[in-house]
């Protein structure tokens, strides 16, 4: 198959597919609703079931009961529904079921507004629900990529027997572009079959439970140890990031994920005209965070620059990172504007002539 | 002469010991389950879901897979299940809480989609697990542990009858409510529960018993008065009967009579 011109949202909806996702629980919510109304044709043209839950706390559950009766299955929403959907995903993470959740960030808090946001790096990175558990974290920059990483969140899933999230932007979701799908490829992890699913119990391996409940402490104890094993485990080996595409020294480094990314690489171009050696870190897992990379990228530069379509986020994570071997700046809008690469050179050459300057907010 | 038990463990319940309360009426009812799953010979393909509430270890009684649901969300569940393997009998479990409060919105989708699953709704008028909460089912004046001087209608409404509630749906295949607080009113219940767990396994669309049920230990009575109080508080407010058959109409509302007058009131 050809290259393809495409919408972003329904671009996901195809990669799942095409990952093997024969079913697909959703509400909708903008700026994500495409994905569902591409499910709503696409899956029982392929077999599947396609179902509109009466709302994402709904929809969650449905995922929870479908993951755990074996299949592949995955739901998509927008940061409100998102919030919604996190008692299930405490639930997921603690009953260690895979599945895929993408959410097309839209600017926050409460009902905020329609437009782009990537105020929900916290809630997606650090749990956001209740209890101690991480979600695997992957951030496309384009629809290709968001097409690739699509496979790899249900191959993660399964691998881990853990949620997956895509975090996109709305831009992601909206944008059109020309994607190439890929034939079908072997999963990114070996799989093994799911013989801890509830597909009927006829004796020949042990009964299937479906469960995070454990009243004996003891007990509950040695779950949240096996769990935050495995969350180790995702945070040495699932580390995904592009480093700077150019080696030796430079006056700044910007660390951007998502579209926040794509409009760096343009103001990349506009620093290297004015003589500032600039490169961008761009982590694509953000639960796990790049961390080692980062900090190389780091400790080649004077500088730092984040930049989000947030009040600083991920900076948190970068400061974490980096520590106070380099000055950190930040750069982000918070209302749905996109942000333009001018303002992020302007914000650089700033923090090149006073590195104590905070740009926006993020402390 | 070989022996023959007149009273044997359904193969679908494990033999271990429950942790439910003297005179708790979800032995009962997980028997009744538990039996019928035989009689069908479902117990090899059945998924179960298990309510947060009194219920909530049911996963460790029953000799068949089982998912845990988060509260109120075992219809959500279940659906998930059903409709990622439609070959599986799906049978969710639920208190009075966990379905009429927390999960109100799940059930009435589940039900109104015609999900092709069995739910048994144990009403027992109170929060179990908790320890004697006003449920939505609460009786009128009922004292429990947050209404001390008994539930006031005036702020805090009527208790919901579920069954009639969905029975308003067009949808759902089977609703009954049945009682299972004295041996006769056990076998007249599982009878109920028969023919909902038949509309499954003839992919009939969705199925609910509500059943009432005692809870010795929050109402704060001995067994044998507890079924006493059953049927002098519950019976009059919560009917048993089935409401709605896959055979049976749809629900008519009645007729208005035609108003008196001539007809020409305000067109002067």
């Amino acid at each position: 198959m050809g290259r393809t011109f495409i919408k972003g949202n329904e671009a996901i909806g195809e990669a799942a597919i095409r990952a093997g996702c024969r079913l697909f629980f959703g509400y909708p919510i903008t700026p994500q609703t495409e994905i569902l109304e591409y499910m709503s044709r696409r899956l029982p043209q392929v077999g599947g079931t396609f179902l509109q839950a009466e709302s994402e706390v709904a929809a969650v559950n449905m995922l929870y009961g479908a993951a755990g009766a074996g299949a592949r299955v995955m739901t998509a929403s927008s940061s409100p529904g998102i919030s919604l959907m996190m008692e299930g995903v405490s639930y997921l993470a603690g009953a260690e079921l895979p599945a895929v959740i993408v959410n097309v960030m839209r600017a926050g808090p409460g009902l905020g507004g329609i437009l782009p946001g990537q105020a929900d790096y916290l809630q997606a990175t650090k749990g956001g629900g209740h209890g101690d558990y991480r979600c695997l974290v992957l951030a496309p920059w384009s629809v290709q990529e968001a097409v690739t990483l699509m496979q790899d969140a249900f191959d993660l899933a399964d691998h881990y027997r853990n949620p997956v999230l895509v975090l996109c932007d709305g831009v992601i979701g909206q944008i059109m572009e020309p994607v190439e799908f890929a034939d079908e490829r072997p999963p990114c992890r070996p799989l093994a079959p799911k013989v801890w699913a509830t597909t009927g119990w006829s004796g020949d391996r042990p009964r299937a439970v479906i469960n995070s409940l454990y009243l004996d402490p003891e007990k509950l104890q040695a779950h949240n140890d096996r769990l935050q094993t495995k969350f180790g485990r995702i945070a040495r080996d699932e580390i995904r990031c592009a480093e700077p595409e150019t080696a030796g020294p430079l006056d700044l480094l910007l660390v951007a994920y998502g579209i926040s990314a794509r409009v760096a690489t343009t103001a990349l171009e506009r620093l290297a005209a004015r003589g500032i050696a600039a490169a961008l870190c761009r982590p694509i897992s953000l639960f796990p965070f790049p961390s080692a990379a980062v900090a190389r990228a780091a400790a080649r530069a004077r500088a730092v620059l984040v930049v989000e379509m947030s009040a600083g986020q991920m900076l948190e994570d970068v400061r974490l990172a980096v520590g106070d071997r380099r000055p950190i700046g930040f750069y982000g809008r918070q209302g749905g504007l996109v942000i333009a690469p001018e303002d992020v050179a302007e914000a650089a050459e700033r923090l090149l002539v006073d590195p104590t300057v905070r740009e926006g907010s993020g402390g | 002469m070989a022996e023959i038990a007149a009273f044997a463990r359904p193969e679908a319940l494990l033999p271990v010991e429950t942790h439910y309360c003297p005179g708790c009426s979800h032995g009962v009812i997980h028997r009744l389950i538990a039996e019928l799953l035989d009689e069908f010979q479902l117990a090899r393909k059945t998924v179960g879901i298990a309510p947060v509430g009194c219920a909530v270890l049911a996963y460790d009684y029953f000799a068949t897979d089982f998912q845990e649901a988060a509260h109120g969300r075992a219809p959500a569940v279940a659906t998930g299940i059903k409709r990622a393997r439609p070959d599986l009998f799906v049978l969710a479990y639920q208190g009075d809480g966990d379905l009429a409060s927390i999960g109100a919105a799940e059930i009435l989708h589940c039900a109104n989609r015609g999900e092709k699953i069995c739910v048994v709704f144990v009403n027992n008028a109170t929060y179990g697990m908790t320890g004697g909460q006003m449920a939505p089912t609460s009786l009128p004046d009922q004292e429990t542990a947050t209404s001390p001087g008994g539930r006031d209608a005036q702020q805090t409404g009527y208790p919901i009858r579920v069954a009639e509630l969905l029975t308003s749906l067009r949808t759902p295949a089977f609703i009954a409510r049945g009682a299972v607080h004295a041996p006769r009113y056990a076998i007249q219940a599982k009878a109920l529960l028969r023919q909902a767990f038949r509309c499954q396994v003839e992919a009939r669309c969705f199925s609910l018993v509500e059943l009432l049920a005692i809870c010795p230990t929050n109402w704060g009575l001995p067994p044998d008065e507890a079924g006493r109080w059953l049927e002098r508080q519950m019976l009059p407010y919560y009917p048993l009967g089935v409401f709605k058959t896959p055979e049976g109409p749809d629900r008519a509302p009645l007729p208005l009579a035609v108003p008196a007058g001539t007809g020409r009131e305000g067109a002067r």
